[in-house]
């Protein structure tokens, strides 16, 4: 695999790499919900890696209602796009990737929800409008999610049950309270989709 | 109806707002890979065969290269590089076509990831 010694960079470890830290295989988790819902610090949780984020940028596939206002004469821009890693043990890395969730961002979904674990949606109490479009894309893609509702400081605290029935899913869809800048929260909203998604591979 | 086009103003690009190149001045204007996009998280590792024609890859080209002689994901190199991921794809997709990159395992053609890798994956997170 190594190239000519003219070639080697500095920065690389190449030598010193371990077996059992090299990449086996590799699982998504989509993290959606409107801007400051907390994804970043979701994301920043539980990742290895300071949450970096990583830019996509909005083409003209990206048709629908287009409300950036100032930057509409602009054919692309960028959005960022919040990326976080877990390296597990078997050579096992889980990502995640947290995305606006607006529908004019969906064609990023439609790459990270191919062959996805799942997906998060990350719901404000305050404004759980916002997140009827996300809802509503993972159901009629078939792909497993829960609803995880930010607990905001100042927030009328909800109960799940309300929220479920404003939300109005399947009775089969895991909704939970989480305060994202909480890891041991997190881990759980991972662990309950993880599930979640076991037994919808079952159901199918 | 007037011919001077409202043109938009050049907005004042301060440091904030990143590199000064346009993403897409890197991959010469493309903005979709010629092949099949490279999924997010599809492990990726430097062939070993060299570059036919060294001068002929970008510096951005090169970099990812580089970086693909530990196996990688399009996401990682990404972040690695701090280049747009749609530009990363496309870049990434010309390495393969030059068979100086390969996905190392065969692409997945399920839509639902293995249920005993999630069931590993359900035991770290207990254990994280």
């Amino acid at each position: 695999m190594n190239f000519a010694a003219s070639d080697a960079d500095p920065h690389l470890p190449g030598t010193g790499t371990r077996t059992e830290d090299l990449p086996l295989h590799t699982l998504k988790i989509l993290v959606a919900g409107g801007f400051g819902v907390g994804k970043t610090t979701l994301v920043g949780a539980v990742s290895e890696v300071r949450p970096l984020r990583t830019e996509e940028t909005l083409t003209d596939a990206s048709t629908g209602v287009d409300d950036l206002s100032g930057v509409e004469s602009k054919s692309t821009t960028t959005v960022a796009m919040d990326f976080g890693r877990i390296t597990m043990s078997g050579g096992v890395r889980l990502y995640l990737f947290g995305t606006p969730g607006q529908e004019r961002f969906w064609f990023m979904w439609d790459q990270i929800s191919y062959g996805a674990v799942g997906a998060i949606v990350l719901a404000d109490t305050r404004r759980l409008a916002t997140s009827f479009a996300s809802v509503d894309y993972f159901e009629r893609r078939g792909i497993p999610f829960v609803i995880a509702a930010n607990c905001f400081e100042h927030a009328r605290r909800y109960t799940t049950g309300e929220i479920r029935k404003a939300m109005d899913v399947d009775p089969d869809v895991p909704v939970m309270l989480c305060d994202v800048r909480r890891r041991e929260a997190v881990k759980g909203v991972l662990v309950t989709l993880v599930e979640h998604s076991l037994r919808f591979s079952d159901a199918r | 109806m007037s011919l001077v086009v409202d043109e938009p103003r050049e907005r004042m690009v301060g440091r904030e707002a990143g590199p000064i190149i346009r993403p897409y001045a890197v991959t010469r204007g493309r903005t979709r890979p010629r092949g099949a996009p490279l999924d997010l998280v599809t492990l990726l590792a430097a062939t070993g065969n060299a570059p036919d024609d060294p001068p002929a890859l970008s510096s951005p080209q090169r970099r990812l290269l580089e970086l693909c002689r530990r196996p990688s994901t399009p996401a990682d190199l990404a972040s690695e590089t701090g280049l747009p991921l749609r530009v990363v794809q496309i870049l990434l997709d010309d390495l393969r076509q030059h068979r100086l990159i390969q996905e190392l395992l065969p692409p997945t053609t399920s839509e639902r990831p293995d249920p005993r890798l999630l069931m590993r994956v359900l035991d770290e997170l207990r254990r994280l």
